[in-house]
C-alpha cells in the first residue's frame, strides 16, 4: 500500500479497539517468566554451548602475540575462537570497528577471542587463560581536546542532512540584537544499561545459519550478519520475539551474535553468548559526548531575531556524528539561523544511536539555553517558548508542520502543573531544609517513516494470525498491533494472535527511533486491508460496502460470520506500507511540555525531583497505557541523563571506567516519586493510516533540560555541565546552618 | 570463577584451623560481595569454608550492659532488632543507608566489616592495582576518582572502605572478636581492625592469617542524639559520597566518624573536642592532611557542610 495522500475515514477511525488502554497481551508471559529470551532458548537449541567473550585490554594498537593454549587445554573448552582463525570476516554496514579484533585493536574491550566450553564457568574460568600482548599505539580520548582538530563530516549528518546549515545573516542579526545569550554546555558519553544484556544462541544446518539474538532491527542483522560471514542472505535467520530493552544499543548486529555464529560453527554445536555486564559498555556502542555552543539573540520583545546551535562530537575513524543541533532547525522562529556539527576522532569504543540520539543532548543544552535566554529577557519560560513558536519549517516558511500543538502541551502543563506559583527569581523558596524549584522544558522529536511489511491470516475459527519481522523492545508492539488487526478485521482482541521478530516473516520497520508503532502498525493495516478484500470477495460483498465488526461481515440486510470466509484452508494477505512525499511536503514532528518540581538538600546539595509532568502531542496514540508506560521510562531515562548518568572516560588509558552498574548510576525508584503523563487528542491524517506518529522518544527530549532549569531555579546556580552533579554547585549554595 | 573445594565449619575454632591449614582459603557467610569478585577473578579462592552454620547468628546483651553481635547476623535482623534501634539508632540507620533489601537479607555482620572497596580499578583486572595485584601500580592515582578517598591515601592506593554499618561501628566503639586458629580469641578495637592502604593496601585488617570474625560488641549506650547522614548522587541503592557518623549529646560533646572519604571508617577523636566550635572546626581537625584528587576536592566541602546539617538539627 502506497500512502501518498493524508488518511480519509477509515476503519481504524472507530476506536473500539485501537485507543484503549489494553494492558500488554505478553504481560503473562514476561510476568511468568515464560517469554523465550535470547539466551534461553534451550527448546529450539538444546545442548549449546557457552562462549564467553575475552575484551582487548588497550584502546588502541596491535595484538603482537595471542596465546589460547591455555584455555584450550581447561576443563570442558570446546573451541577458541580468535580473528586468526575465524575465516574472513568483513566489517558490518552498521558498524563502525570490527566485532572481532586482530591483529588490530580498535577499541577498548573490542572483541579479541571467544571461549566455548560445555558450561558457563568453564567458558569464563578458560576465557582468564587466553593470554595476549599488545603494543599499543597512542590514542585521542579527550573530546575538549581534541575538538579543535574536528572536522566537518563529508557524510553530513549521517541521516541525509547537512552537517552545516545557515539562513540569513545570522552573524549580522546576532550581533545586532539587543538581548544576547553565548554559551556553552556539555553532555557526557552515556550507555544504554539495558536489563538483557546483548544475548545470542547461534546454530548451524550445513550451510544455514539461525541465530536466536536480542536485536531491535531484524532486517538490518539479517543483512549485517551475512556480510560479516559472507554469506548469502537468505542462508542466515534471526530470531528476535522478546528484547529486554535496547534504546538504540540493540540496533545493529554486536558481538555477541556474530561470536556466537562463530563459535557454534567451530564446535559443530549450537553456541551462546551473552555479554558479561563489565563488557557491555566499552565493547558495544555509546551515546557520545557533545560540547555545543549556543547563541540566541532576541528583542526586547522577547523574539529570536537570531538563533546559533554548534555541536562537537568524537567517534572512532568512519563513524558518525551525535546530531544534537538537529531540532534547532525546527523548533523556533527566527530570521536568521546557523547551525553546525563538527567530528572529532576518538578512539573510545564506538559511538552510536542511544535513545532520541540527537535530540535527547541536544535539547539538554538548547532548552537549558532558551531559559537562561527567558531570564535575560525577563519574560516567564513558558511565555517565551509561546512567543516563538512557529507553524511553518523556519528553514522553509513554504512547508508547514502537519500538526504542532506545542503551543496547548505548554498551557495546558502549565495549568496542570501549578506553574503559576514558580517563582521567576531563583533560589528563594525554601521549605526546611529543601530548596524547591520549578523548571520547564519543551521535548521535540520529529516523526519518522520507514516501510513496514506484515501479513495476515484468517482461519476457519475466526482467528487472525498477524506475522511480521517487527519487533517488541519492551514497547508494547504485539499489543498494539493485535489492536490494529482486530480493529480492522472486526474481531475481538481474544481472537487475534501476534507472531514476531523472525527474519523469515515480513520485513518490517523494526523498532527505534520511536518509528515502530506508527509504521508497524500501518503495515498491519495494509495487509488487513487486503485481506478484508480477500474476504469480501470469497463472501460476495462489495468490499467498500462491508462492515466487519463482533466477527461477522456484514452489509445492507446481511450478516455472516468472518470464519466462513476462511474456509478451511484460511485466508492470507500480505502487504506493506510504504510513503509517498507527504514527509517532504509537510514536517512531521510530535512535541511536548515537560514539567519539573525538584528539591535540593541546601546543605549536602542533593537534588531529587519530586514531580514531574509531561503533556505529549504526538498524533493518535494507539493505547494509552503502553505509551505512557513509554513515556515514564523515558522521563525516567531524562532524569538519569540530567543528575547521574554519566560514562567516566579515562583519558590516559582511554575507556570507559565505570563499566558496570555499580559505577553507572541510573534511576532507582526512590528517585522518581511522582510522574504525571497526558496525551492532547491529536490525530496526523499526514503521517499514516493510523494517524499516529511515535512517542518512546519524545518522553526523554527535554527532560533533562527541565530538570536542570528546576535545579537551577531551586540553587540560583547554573550549571551548564551534565550530569549536574552536586559538586558542581555545592560551593555555591548558601552556608549552612 | 576458578574451581575451589568447599568445605562446612561446624565449630569457630574449625573453621579458623582449616582456614589456616588450608593455602588460599576464604571464609564465605553471605557471600554478597565475595562471589561477585571470585566470578571476576579478583578473588581466587582454592578453598571456601563455609562459616553460616557455626550458630553465630544472635544478637546478646553483655555483662557490662552492652550488645555482642554474632558475626552472622544478618545485616537486615541487626538493622530491626529492638534493642539496636533503640539504644544505638545510629548503626540501624547505617544499616538501613546500605545497599538493597535483598542484599542486606543475606548480608551478614562480619562480611559487612569485610567487604572490599568499589574503586572501578579495583573492579577491572586490566588496570594496575596495588590492591588487587600487589606491586602493580595504581591507575586511580591521575584517573577516574571522583568517589575515592581523600585522606589516609598513599601513593599506593586511594580506596575507599565501602561500608555503613562500619562507620556507624566506629562512632559507637565497637570491638571486633575474633577466634584464632589455636582456638584462643581476642578483642580488635574497631579503630584498630581497618587499616590504611600504606604501601600495603592489599593487606587490609589485622585479621591474621585463618582468624574468624565471631562477633562484634558494642559498649554500653551512651545515648545522645544518633544520626546517619549518606550523602550520594541517587535516593538510594549507591555507595556514599560522604556519609556522617554523629552521636551527640545535649551538652554539645559527641562523636563523629565519617564515610566515603578514607580506606577506613574516619574518625578522629581529638576533633571531636572542636563540637562546640561547629562543623567548620571539626572538619578542619578531621580532615587536616586531607590530600584530595581534583576529582574529589569537592568532597572536603561536603563533608563540612553535611556535618554542619547534621549539628544543626539538633538545634532547631
Amino acid at each position: 500500500m502506497k500512502f501518498d495522500t493524508p488518511a480519509a475515514d477509515n476503519p481504524i477511525d472507530q476506536l473500539k479497539i485501537i485507543g484503549q488502554p489494553v494492558s500488554r497481551i505478553d504481560g503473562p508471559l514476561k510476568t511468568t517468566g515464560t517469554a523465550p529470551y535470547a539466551y534461553e532458548r534451550h527448546d529450539v537449541a538444546p545442548n549449546a554451548a557457552h562462549g564467553f567473550v575475552v575484551g582487548a585490554t588497550i584502546a588502541r594498537g596491535r595484538i603482537t602475540a595471542l596465546d589460547t593454549s591455555a584455555a584450550e587445554a581447561a576443563p570442558g573448552v570446546v573451541a577458541v575462537v580468535t580473528a586468526a582463525n575465524a575465516g574472513p570476516l568483513k566489517k558490518g554496514n552498521n558498524n563502525t570497528a570490527l566485532l572481532l579484533a586482530g591483529p588490530e585493536v580498535e577499541h577498548y574491550h573490542q572483541a579479541v577471542a571467544l571461549v566455548v566450553a560445555d558450561t558457563f564457568e568453564q567458558a569464563r574460568a578458560a576465557a582468564a587463560l587466553v593470554k595476549v600482548d599488545y603494543a599499543p599505539a597512542e590514542g585521542a580520548f579527550d573530546l575538549a581536546k581534541a575538538m579543535d582538530g574536528a572536522v566537518r563530516p563529508e557524510k553530513g549528518d549521517g541521516m541525509g542532512g547537512a552537517a552545516d546549515t545557515a539562513v540569513g545573516d545570522f552573524h549580522g542579526a546576532f550581533a545586532a540584537a539587543p538581548v544576547r545569550l553565548d554559551a556553552t554546555y556539555s553532555t557526557p558519553d552515556q550507555t544504554h544499561a539495558m536489563m538483557e544484556p546483548y544475548a545470542s544462541t547461534a546454530a548451524w544446518d550445513g550451510d544455514r545459519l539461525t541465530v536466536w539474538t536480542s536485536n531491535q532491527m531484524i532486517e538490518w542483522g539479517r543483512s549485517d550478519l551475512a556480510r560479516m560471514l559472507g554469506l548469502p542472505k537468505d542462508r542466515v535467520r534471526l530470531i528476535s520475539p522478546y528484547i529486554g530493552g535496547g534504546f538504540g544499543g540493540k540496533l545493529f548486529i554486536r558481538a555477541d551474535a556474530l561470536l556466537a555464529a562463530l563459535g557454534a560453527r567451530a564446535a559443530g554445536r549450537p553456541v551462546k553468548v551473552a555479554l558479561h555486564r563489565p563488557l557491555i559498555v566499552n565493547n558495544t556502542t555509546h551515546r557520545p559526548a557533545t560540547i555545543q555552543r549556543i547563541r540566541i539573540g532576541a528583542g526586547r520583545d522577547g523574539r529570536i531575531t537570531a538563533i546559533g546551535h554548534k555541536s562537537w562530537s568524537g567517534d572512532l575513524p568512519g563513524g558518525g556524528l551525535e546530531t544534537a543541533v538537529n531540532q534547532t532547525r525546527l523548533l523556533y522562529a527566527g530570521a536568521h539561523r546557523l547551525t553546525a556539527m563538527r567530528l572529532a576522532t576518538l578512539h573510545l569504543p564506538e559511538g552510536n544511536a542511544m535513545r532520541a540520539p540527537g535530540e535527547a543532548p541536544g535539547l539538554m543544552a538548547l532548552e537549558i539555553a532558551m531559559d537562561e535566554m527567558a531570564e535575560k529577557l525577563g519574560i516567564d519560560p513558558v511565555e517565551f517558548r509561546v512567543l516563538n513558536d512557529t507553524e511553518r519549517d523556519p528553514e522553509n516558511p513554504d512547508r508547514p508542520f502537519s500538526q504542532r500543538q506545542l503551543v496547548a502541551c505548554l498551557r495546558l502543563g502549565a495549568e496542570r502543573f501549578g506553574w503559576s506559583r514558580h517563582n521567576p527569581k531563583p533560589g528563594q523558596v525554601r521549605e526546611g531544609d529543601q530548596l524547591i524549584g520549578m523548571g520547564m522544558a519543551v521535548g521535540f522529536r520529529n516523526n519518522l517513516l520507514m516501510k513496514s511489511g506484515a501479513r495476515v491470516r484468517l482461519d476457519a475459527e475466526g482467528r487472525v494470525t498477524v506475522e511480521t519481522a517487527m519487533t517488541d523492545i519492551g514497547t508494547g508492539s504485539y499489543t498494539i498491533l493485535a489492536q490494529t488487526a482486530a480493529e480492522m478485521m472486526g474481531v475481538g482482541l481474544d481472537k487475534v494472535r501476534v507472531v514476531l521478530g523472525d527474519s523469515s516473516l515480513p520485513a518490517s520497520c523494526g523498532s527505534g527511533g520511536q518509528w515502530g508503532a506508527n509504521n508497524a502498525t500501518s503495515g498491519v493495516y495494509a495487509a488487513c486491508m487486503k485481506l478484508r478484500e480477500e474476504v469480501a470477495r470469497t463472501l460476495g460483498f462489495n468490499s467498500k460496502e462491508a462492515v466487519f465488526a463482533d466477527g461477522e461481515v456484514r452489509a445492507g440486510n446481511r450478516a455472516v460470520p468472518l470464519a466462513q470466509a476462511a474456509g478451511a484452508e484460511g485466508l492470507t494477505a500480505e502487504d506493506t506500507i510504504e510513503y509517498g512525499d507527504l514527509a517532504k511536503r509537510y514536517q512531521q514532528s510530535t512535541f511536548a511540555g515537560h514539567f519539573v518540581e525538584m528539591a535540593v538538600d541546601a546543605a549536602t546539595g542533593e537534588a531529587r525531583v519530586r514531580r514531574m509532568l509531561a503533556v505529549c502531542a504526538a498524533g493518535r496514540i494507539l493505547n494509552p497505557k503502553t505509551a505512557r508506560s513509554q513515556v515514564i521510562g523515558a522521563m525516567t531515562m531524562g532524569v538519569g541523563a540530567a543528575l547521574f548518568e554519566e560514562l567516566a572516560v579515562d583519558t590516559r588509558h582511554g575507556f570507559f571506567v565505570n563499566h558496570d552498574l555499580a559505577g553507572y548510576e541510573v534511576p532507582v525508584h526512590a528517585d522518581i516519586p511522582h510522574q504525571e503523563v497526558i496525551f492532547l487528542d491529536e490525530t496526523d491524517p499526514t503521517s499514516s493510516p493510523m494517524k499516529a506518529k511515535g512517542v518512546g522518544e519524545l518522553g526523554l527530549c527535554g527532560v533533562g533540560a527541565a530538570v536542570a532549569n528546576a535545579l537551577y531555579n531551586a540553587t540560583g546556580v547554573r550549571v551548564r555541565d551534565y550530569p549536574i552533579t552536586l559538586d558542581k554547585y555545592i560551593h555555591r549554595l548558601p552556608e549552612v546552618g | 570463577m576458578k574451581p575451589f573445594t568447599y568445605e562446612r565449619a561446624l565449630t569457630p575454632a574449625a573453621a579458623a584451623g582449616a582456614a589456616a591449614a588450608t593455602p588460599g582459603a576464604r571464609f564465605i557467610a553471605g557471600g554478597t560481595n565475595l562471589l561477585d569478585l571470585m566470578k571476576l577473578q579478583i578473588e581466587t579462592p582454592a578453598h571456601l569454608i563455609d562459616v553460616n552454620g557455626l550458630g553465630l547468628d544472635r544478637i546478646e546483651a553483655t555483662d557490662d550492659g552492652g550488645l555482642r553481635i554474632g558475626a552472622l547476623v544478618r545485616n537486615t535482623d541487626l538493622a530491626a532488632d529492638a534493642r539496636v534501634r533503640r539504644d544505638y539508632p545510629v548503626l540501624s540507620r547505617a544499616l538501613l543507608a546500605g545497599a538493597s533489601a535483598q542484599l542486606r537479607n543475606k548480608a551478614t555482620t562480619a562480611g559487612n566489616l569485610l567487604q572490599r572497596t568499589r574503586c572501578p580499578y579495583f573492579y577491572d583486572p586490566a588496570q594496575a592495582c596495588n590492591k588487587r595485584a600487589p606491586g602493580s601500580g595504581c591507575a586511580a592515582l591521575g584517573g577516574y576518582s571522583r568517589q575515592l578517598a581523600v585522606i589516609g591515601v598513599s601513593e599506593a592506593c586511594i580506596a575507599t572502605h565501602p561500608s555503613d554499618m562500619a562507620v556507624a561501628m566506629r562512632a559507637l566503639d565497637a570491638v571486633v572478636e575474633t577466634v584464632q586458629p589455636t582456638g584462643t580469641t581476642r578483642k580488635i578495637a574497631i579503630a584498630d581492625f581497618h587499616r590504611l592502604p600504606g604501601d600495603t593496601p592489599h593487606i587490609e585488617t589485622a585479621l591474621e592469617p585463618g582468624e574468624l570474625i565471631s562477633a562484634v560488641t558494642l559498649p554500653k549506650p551512651v545515648g545522645g542524639r544518633q544520626v546517619y547522614r549518606k550523602v550520594r548522587d541517587r535516593a538510594s541503592y549507591a555507595f556514599a559520597l560522604v556519609s556522617v557518623a554523629a552521636l551527640v549529646q545535649e551538652d554539645g560533646t559527641g562523636r563523629i566518624a565519617l564515610g566515603g572519604v578514607a580506606h577506613k571508617p574516619w574518625r578522629v577523636e581529638a576533633a571531636e573536642a572542636e563540637l562546640p566550635r561547629g562543623a567548620k572546626a571539626v572538619t578542619e581537625r578531621l580532615l587536616a592532611g586531607a590530600k584530595p584528587t581534583p576529582d574529589n576536592a569537592f568532597k572536603v566541602t561536603l563533608v563540612e557542610r553535611t556535618l554542619g546539617a547534621v549539628l544543626a538539627d539538633g538545634r532547631n
